[in-house]
């Protein structure tokens, strides 16, 4: 890189300033949609919400922390158990599902202090074994009676329009004040330890990146995510059998919209979660297949285009529809390598974040 | 027909062009030995010619046959062991396991742990101590000792002298002669110039990946190559090879 | 209760044999394979096929079986995991997740929901016992289990120390760019050792289906055990395994002493307290919960 040229540092694009907009016009028009959708339509896009929910968190565990976990369940389980509990307990049903994730997060603490010594596959394999655990534990509660399961059942001194309005709403606004709160995170300062960290954990430490604070956060913000998309579950369907709360399946499901979107971009993670949703509404009925299908895409990704959708679009074209980093544009040469374009790019804006 | 022969090597790291179009060919029974200041890309050659490192341009040339695209493993097979930096050895296996590792390759010849302890008597009695508990003039013979195993053609030997006392790397290097009397080809990497020249018959000396010199060792003089070492030798004179 | 310790402790012989693949793999190719546990499921079915279609025993079916998981073990490890490894240390766990889920998937389509057993193909050994003194007694096969695993874990340990293949693998789990310097083709020893693995996978497999029943969806817990009993016994030998494996099952044993639903409980829970313990006596140093087999070798 010659001295000679100032590099110009960008936090946008031209791109990402429009995308911007688009964003907020379709949050908007996602809230008053019910209006214009039929009720079985609305219960769908209540799914991909939380869908993306999932995919999100996921990615923000292993995207950015770089913790794998096959546990992630036991969160997605415990939102729907904790939630249960609190309106067993008297408390208004709807404020229960997000009391419940709040408990999910503070549980999720002490959890982190043991489990994020773990690395990569022992860490991966350990969650699922505090998943597995915490599911025993849950059927020996009276209340859930065992795989038999129980209902939310306060639930239903709401009648049904209002109910399903509401969680469509709920859904809605937990899914973008999620996202909001990981973009926040990613682009505020702790964004660049958190990319530091994804690019090269040991040398992040280091130079005194704040390594485990760093995972622990996103651990915890993870934890609580996914503790919202399992009460939100459990609003939608009301009936709550721990078999199919703490089931793998849940991670699966994770894993393949992240692994399809583009592990560690943050748009990936939403792409992935919609087209996951497409799947599942194209081919959700081929019933064992599809499972089979899913797999086999997960494996394949993995194999051949681990960056995934988004991750192979961003480093081919340079697009960035919600930019999370820095660039450096370099306006003596343009097509220089510190220009995304040929090189990885999230790598690039790491190194050059750095250096500002 | 040369032994080996290393025709426009470039090799990268990344970015870095350690080794920017060298070339130079060995006689058997030669002992070559490079020279150079550090990152001149000597360690970065060698471990080319083993196959440690792919190379982004050029070939390098055994006996005549094209070695691009030759796995390390088999380039062992066809008789090239190098002594890497470091020594490398496998610290959690004995002296014996990783003597008879050199072995793998399965070439013909009369090399065998107990010649190997012959040549390096300091190893007898650690024969089944793991090399992680070795002082490092054992370890730095058990090195050797591996790749000697393998009954190569060229021995190539990266810094042999790096972290020994003076004593042990005179130790190593009379071992050494008896080698290279013996006719094996070496090509060897030495940071000590005047042992450099002692004990080859030809040198090259490396400057920023390229050669910056090449001479017989008997006829070149101590100063020609410390200029060329330094780089020095652009401005005096004009017998910059291309 | 001593009739259940011993129990406990010849079950412990089971969790050895398929924990001993998974370290196996761990310790030699940095990869914890999550197909791991439907793997051996897979090798169960396998069995139960012969059995129930062709009439081969099971004891003369691991004859095809093993041959089959070495194949298999040789093939995943060469167009799988070796690529797969190439992007990371996290990618692996990905591809062999997605791995399980297709096994796991492919098994329910082919063979239904019914859970399975290969006891019906095993005549008496399935429940013949011997009495031992004090009135204890104990299954043939169990015994036969136990016998299996030591043998197994002893015979991987010469075979590592005394074999010039084994010195490759060990040299190959070291450094396997090393190893290709001194003549170890590193991809061969590598897809060697995974074909080991998945044979000590089918063996034990074969137990699952001899000693219980099974489903297609086995395959999670089977993991889950296997992870625990090599990490329990995780002091870096394969008799560490087997410790793990008799620890996981003599608590297990007690946990079911202790409540009914208490068996897997107990199991999961005493892995978490080793663990625990383990993490804060050994400082940061965690790299490796599961080490080389071979390091005690010596």
């Amino acid at each position: 890189m010659s001295a000679s040229t100032s590099p110009v540092i960008e936090r946008g694009t031209a791109t990402s300033r429009i995308a911007a907009v688009a964003v907020a016009v379709i949050i908007a028009l996602l809230a008053i949609a019910p209006q214009f959708l039929s009720a079985g339509a609305v219960d769908r896009m209540t799914a991909l919400f939380i869908y993306v929910i999932l995919a999100a968190m996921w990615n923000a565990l292993a995207g950015f922390g770089g913790l794998v976990s096959v546990g992630q369940q036991v969160f997605f389980g415990l939102g729907a158990y904790f939630a249960i509990r609190l309106a067993d307990a008297g408390l208004n049903p709807f404020a229960s599902l997000f009391v419940s994730a709040i408990v999910v997060g503070v549980v999720s603490v002490p959890l982190s202090l043991f489990m994020l010594r773990l690395r990569n596959g022992e860490f991966a394999i350990g969650m699922w074994v505090i998943a597995a655990l915490t599911h025993l534990l849950v059927n020996l509660d009276r209340l859930v009676q065992g795989e038999t399961g129980t209902s939310l059942i306060s639930l239903n001194v709401y009648d049904a329009g209002t109910r399903r309005m509401t969680i469509y709403w709920l859904a809605l606004a937990s899914m973008t004040a999620l996202l909001a709160m990981l973009f926040g995170l990613l682009r505020g300062s702790t964004g660049a330890a958190i990319r530091a960290i994804r690019d090269n954990e040991d040398a992040a430490a280091s130079v005194g990146v704040r390594v485990t604070g760093t995972k622990r956060l996103l651990f915890v913000l993870a934890a609580f995510g996914i503790g919202i998309a399992g009460a939100l579950w459990l609003a939608t369907s009301i009936t709550f059998q721990p078999k199919t709360y703490f089931n793998v399946q849940w991670t699966a499901y994770m894993i393949f919209m992240v692994l399809v979107g583009g592990i560690g971009t943050f748009e990936g993670a939403i792409l992935g979660a919609l087209v996951f949703f497409l799947i599942e509404t194209w081919f959700g009925g081929a019933g064992v297949w599809y499972l089979i299908g899913l797999g086999a895409t997960a494996v394949l990704f993995s194999l051949f285009l681990p960056r995934g959708l988004w991750g192979t679009v961003e480093e081919r074209f340079g697009l960035r529809l919600l930019p999370v980093g820095y660039r450096v544009r370099l306006p003596g040469n343009p097509t220089a390598p510190a220009d995304d374009g040929t090189a990885p790019s999230p790598r690039q804006t790491t190194q050059h974040q750095e250096k500002a | 027909m040369s032994l080996l022969s290393v025709e426009n090597l470039v090799v990268r790291h990344g970015l870095l062009q350690a080794v920017r179009g060298v070339s130079f060919t060995i006689e058997r029974g030669e002992t070559l030995a490079l020279v150079g200041a550090n990152g001149a890309g000597k360690t970065t050659l060698l471990r080319a010619i083993a196959g440690a490192h792919q190379p982004a341009a050029g070939r390098v040339l055994m006996d005549g046959a094209d070695l691009t695209g030759v796995p390390s493993h088999k380039r062992v097979g066809m008789g090239i062991a190098l002594v890497p930096e470091g020594r490398k050895l496998f610290v959690q296996m004995t002296v014996e396991e990783n003597l008879l590792l050199g072995k793998t390759a399965g070439r013909p010849g009369d090399w065998s742990v107990d010649k190997v302890l012959e040549m390096f008597p300091n190893l007898k009695p650690r024969r089944h101590a793991r090399t992680g508990h070795l002082s490092g003039g054992e370890q730095q013979a058990t090195a050797i000792g591996r790749a000697l195993m393998s009954n190569p053609d060229v021995l190539l030997l990266d810094e042999v002298s790096l972290g020994l006392s003076p004593l042990i790397v005179d130790r190593v290097y009379a071992a050494l002669q008896g080698l290279i009397s013996s006719g094996t080809t070496i090509i060897l990497v030495e940071q000590d110039l005047n042992r450099a020249l002692a004990v080859s018959d030809r040198v090259i000396c490396m400057l920023e990946g390229r050669v910056a010199l090449e001479g017989s060792s008997k006829t070149v003089s101590r100063d020609e190559v410390t200029k060329a070492y330094f780089g020095l030798h652009r401005k005096s004179s004009g017998s910059v090879p291309a | 209760m001593s009739n259940q310790i011993i129990q406990g402790i010849l079950l412990g012989g089971y969790y050895a044999l398929i924990a001993c693949g998974l370290s196996f793999m761990f310790s030699v190719m940095r990869i914890i394979n999550l197909a791991h546990g439907s793997l051996a499921v897979f090798a169960a079915y396998a069995l139960w096929l012969l059995a129930s279609r062709f009439h081969v025993s099971p004891f003369v079916g691991l004859l095809i079986v093993l041959p089959l998981m070495a194949v298999i073990g040789w093939t995943l490890q060469r167009f799988l995991l070796e690529r797969s490894a190439r992007g990371g240390a996290l990618l692996p766990i990905l591809t062999t997740f997605g791995l399980a889920i297709v096994i796991d998937n492919l098994l329910f389509e082919q063979f239904g929901a019914d859970t399975r057993s290969l006891a019906p193909y095993i005549g008496s050994l399935s429940y013949d016992s011997w009495e031992w003194p004090g009135s204890i007694y104990v299954g043939k096969l169990a015994v036969i289990m136990f016998a299996t695993a030591v043998v197994l874990l002893g015979g991987l340990q010469l075979f590592l120390t005394h074999t010039r293949l084994g010195r490759s693998i060990r040299a190959t789990s070291e450094d396997p760019d090393t190893a290709g310097l001194v003549g170890v083709d590193a991809r061969c020893a590598n897809a060697i050792a995974a074909a080991i693995a998945m044979v000590t996978v089918g063996l034990a497999g074969a137990f699952l289906g001899m000693r219980a029943t099974f489903d297609p969806y086995a395959g999670a817990p089977q993991l889950l055990f296997a992870f625990e009993a090599a990490v329990i016994g995780g002091a870096g030998s394969l008799w560490g395994t087997l410790i793990g494996g008799i620890v996981l099952a003599l608590a297990q044993t007690l946990g079911a002493q202790v409540h009914p639903q208490g068996f897997l409980i107990g199991g999961h829970a005493v892995f978490l307290v080793v663990l625990f313990v383990r993490l804060s006596t050994s400082g940061l140093g965690l790299r490796g919960l599961l080490r080389l087999p071979s390091r005690s070798a010596s």
